[in-house]
């Protein structure tokens, strides 16, 4: 008999106050007692829902039933043949949008907490974890994996799974991509990502950091040296501006630029040489994950008020519900229905306040939002000495500038077949942001997954 | 990592690295510039290719000690390895079709990459003149190889001590003056004086292009803390630059943007030879 309880077995966390002044991580996760409860919440139904809802299509039911019966090595067997990263979507896919959206339970109650149970299962196998991967012995073709965020990381697991010899080329010093300078610490602990990268090394993949594909060698030069067949994972790319006046005052940010200073370069631990500025007072523009992510930084960073600041509703915003409710209890102040239309500097071209207009919603616009229209003469200033600019970003054209024949669409997103994620060049792939523009990161594993199928089956018939 | 394979003083505090990186070799052109980090805590900072030898794959950078990462490069010594080396970043400069007569101008450590600029284009035939500007006769760099690779060499002192006094803009006024019909000018320098030049050349037409070298982190149009505003509009000076028609830049706010982290920089500074001098205590008692 199913556990019929109305809500999920609640998860324990720090406090808001404590944990708002650290960056250790937030969500402390389920107990071994704790897990198995919370998956016996699970109706096990025959049609399976969930299962429709995930990005990666893990057999959500089965290794529920599995943590149920107190089976986790079970559990990992299941989750790991569709997922290669459940450590890491365990803690950042949007579940409730996805395939805790699809549970019946939710219909009464709230949904079982699948994402939890995830999360509770890859890191008991992480802990438990002492062997070392067998590397695979095939006879496979060498293959070029440009970038090493979610997509990249999937892509070359799986292809170097199938016994092809993979390479990674990564512009950074460290890979990981957004996991590694976008999602902070205490969302995503690096240590878990650096696991997932070791784990990559043990299956035979090479990383190549600090190589600029497109600078430092183009593609052709990669497919000229031998690699039979690239996969593009080079991500969402160039920040977005509002093009409003003041943007340029020092003090104002990108969020890539925020975010990758005090989680990539280490700005938020003293012994580290990366500047950071001390602020007092932050204003985040966005309503994303990214947004949350900077004004939850810039307060442990010691911000004593953090503004968000989103043009339309709570309704509207596009961050997960969890980092949403994480924020207000953190102490994040929102501001809805706000638009700015000026940064204020000082004499010496610093930020000191932030001109905002209010919003009031209109009919939907073709994305079925509401579009916001401003209030006439409603406009009031906010003392702010930090903006952080979270609006999204456009593709980079690094990689497309420098590939000849490689077909973009008008926003600049590779054009891919949306089965086999080929380009218009037979032998180059593309997955992830770089192909949809700035998504999450399950979708960028389940195209990194997808492109590996097809790139292997690619490589077969090349041979 | 990229080994240090050969080291000297310029002056007092410019020094001449040239480095191990034979794929940055292999690609360089005059206006790139790569991205280094000294050590796994240090920053990650810009620095233009001074000059590169595609068969020994090496690269050669010229920097002044004027932040805490240059400091601890400065006394990195040749065997020792950097931790990341990244590039060629950047696009190379343009040099308008049909230039004849070029004048490159350097101030300072920016002479550094104003070489490269005047090599080329002495090598493609045109016919170029150097204006080189320093304080003073201890921190000027370069003399000899400027000579080799111009039509006309003028060295400006502020003080007078070496070459003639006056200022890069003085002898730039001059030769105009004088009739000297440049069809191209680059200037690279203080930001001061790349306004300036720009100020100078402007009412003539004479096409001028700077290098900038705002703060920046990752080199490849990602975080946009390198954004500059060029002809009204907000470019990416890693991947759009470095080199932008100086006429059209607003130098003001690239001043001000670079000014951003003026006190934590000097903050990092103290405390580094804070620290040295402590070791110093404690090595001679």
């Amino acid at each position: 008999m199913a556990n019929m309880r109305l809500d999920k077995v609640p998860v324990r966390e720090q406090e808001p106050q404590l944990r708002n002044k650290n960056f250790s991580e937030v969500c402390l996760g389920y107990t071994k007692e704790e897990a198995m409860e919370e998956a016996e919440r699970c109706l096990g139904c025959k049609d399976r829902p969930c299962v429709m809802g995930c990005p990666v299509n893990v057999p959500i039911p089965d290794f529920i039933a599995k943590v149920a019966a107190g089976d986790f090595e079970g559990a990992y067997e299941i989750i790991s043949e569709a997922n290669a990263l459940p450590c890491i979507s365990g803690r950042v896919c949007p579940q409730e949008s996805q395939c805790e959206a699809r549970c019946v339970r939710g219909i009464k109650g709230e949904p079982v907490a699948i994402g939890r149970l995830e999360r509770f299962v890859a890191d008991w196998y992480r802990e438990q974890r002492h062997e070392t991967i067998q590397k695979p012995t095939g006879r496979g073709s060498r293959v070029a994996v440009i970038g090493s965020g979610p997509a990249g990381l999937t892509c070359a697991s799986e292809l170097a799974r199938r016994g092809h010899a993979v390479t990674v080329f990564e512009a950074f010093h460290m890979a990981g991509g957004v996991l590694v300078y976008g999602i902070p610490e205490f969302r995503l602990p690096k240590a878990i990502v650096s696991d997932e990268v070791k784990r990559l090394e043990e299956l035979g993949v090479e990383l190549r950091l600090n190589t600029v594909v497109g600078r430092t060698v183009t593609v052709d030069e990669l497919l000229e040296e031998g690699y039979r067949a690239v996969f593009v994972g080079t991500g969402a790319g160039l920040p977005i501006f509002m093009g409003i006046p003041g943007e340029s005052l020092a003090g104002v940010y990108s969020a890539n630029e925020y975010l990758t200073r005090i989680n990539l370069m280490k700005g938020y631990l003293p012994d580290y040489d990366t500047p950071l500025p001390d602020s007092k007072a932050v204003a985040v523009v966005g309503g994303g994950n990214v947004a949350m992510d900077a004004a939850r930084c810039a307060k442990r960073m010691g911000a004593q008020k953090v503004y968000l600041i989103y043009r339309r509703g709570e309704e509207e915003m596009p961050a997960r519900r969890e980092e949403i409710h994480h924020a207000k209890e953190e102490g994040i102040v929102f501001c809805l229905l706000t638009n700015p239309v000026e940064i204020l500097g000082d004499e010496k071209g610093r930020v000191r306040q932030i001109k905002c207009v209010r919003m009031e919603l209109g009919q939907p616009d073709e994305s079925g939002r509401r579009s916001p229209k401003a209030v006439e003469g409603s406009d009031f200033l906010l003392d702010v000495d930090a903006v952080i600019m979270a609006l999204g970003t456009s593709p980079n054209p690094l990689i497309r500038s420098t590939t000849p024949g490689l077909e973009a669409n008008r926003r600049g997103c590779l054009v891919v077949n949306e089965d086999t994620l080929a380009t218009s060049r037979e032998e180059i792939f593309a997955g992830g942001d770089a192909v949809t523009g700035a998504a999450t990161v399950i979708l960028a594993m389940g195209a990194g997954k997808r492109a590996a199928q097809a790139m292997d089956e690619y490589l077969k018939e090349m041979k | 990592m990229a080994r240090i394979c050969l080291k000297q003083e310029l002056n007092p505090t410019v020094t001449l690295m040239e480095v191990e990186a034979p794929l940055i070799a292999r690609k360089a052109l005059p206006g790139q510039f790569i991205i280094l980090r000294v050590d796994e805590r240090g920053e990650r900072i810009p620095l233009t290719i001074a000059d590169y030898d595609r068969e020994q794959g090496r690269v050669t950078i010229i920097f002044q000690k004027v932040g805490h990462t240059t400091q601890l490069l400065s006394e990195m010594e040749v065997g020792e390895e950097i931790r990341d080396f990244v590039g060629p970043l950047g696009l190379p400069t343009e040099i308008p079709e049909g230039t004849k007569r070029a004048c490159i101008i350097g101030g300072g450590v920016g002479c550094a990459i104003a070489y490269p600029q005047a090599k080329a284009l002495h090598a493609q035939g045109v016919e170029v003149d150097v204006i080189a500007g320093f304080r003073s006769q201890e921190l000027v760099i370069l003399q000899e190889e400027f000579r080799a690779v111009s039509d006309h060499f003028f060295l400006m002192t502020d003080d007078g001590s070496a070459g003639e006094q006056g200022l890069v803009t003085q002898k730039l006024q001059e030769r105009i003056d004088a009739g000297v019909g440049y069809d191209l000018v680059i200037a690279i320098g203080p930001i001061p004086m790349m306004k300036f030049v720009c100020k100078g050349t402007k009412p003539y037409g004479i096409k001028t292009l700077v290098s900038l070298n705002p703060l920046m982190i990752d080199g490849t149009g990602m975080c946009g803390c390198c954004r500059v505003t060029v002809g009204g509009q907000v470019r990416f000076a890693c991947v759009d630059g470095p080199d932008f028609d100086g006429h059209q830049v607003d130098f003001e706010e690239l001043m001000l943007r670079n000014g951003t982290y003026q006190a934590q920089e000097e903050q990092a500074r103290t405390d580094h030879i804070c620290r040295i001098e402590r070791l110093g205590q404690q090595l001679i008692p």
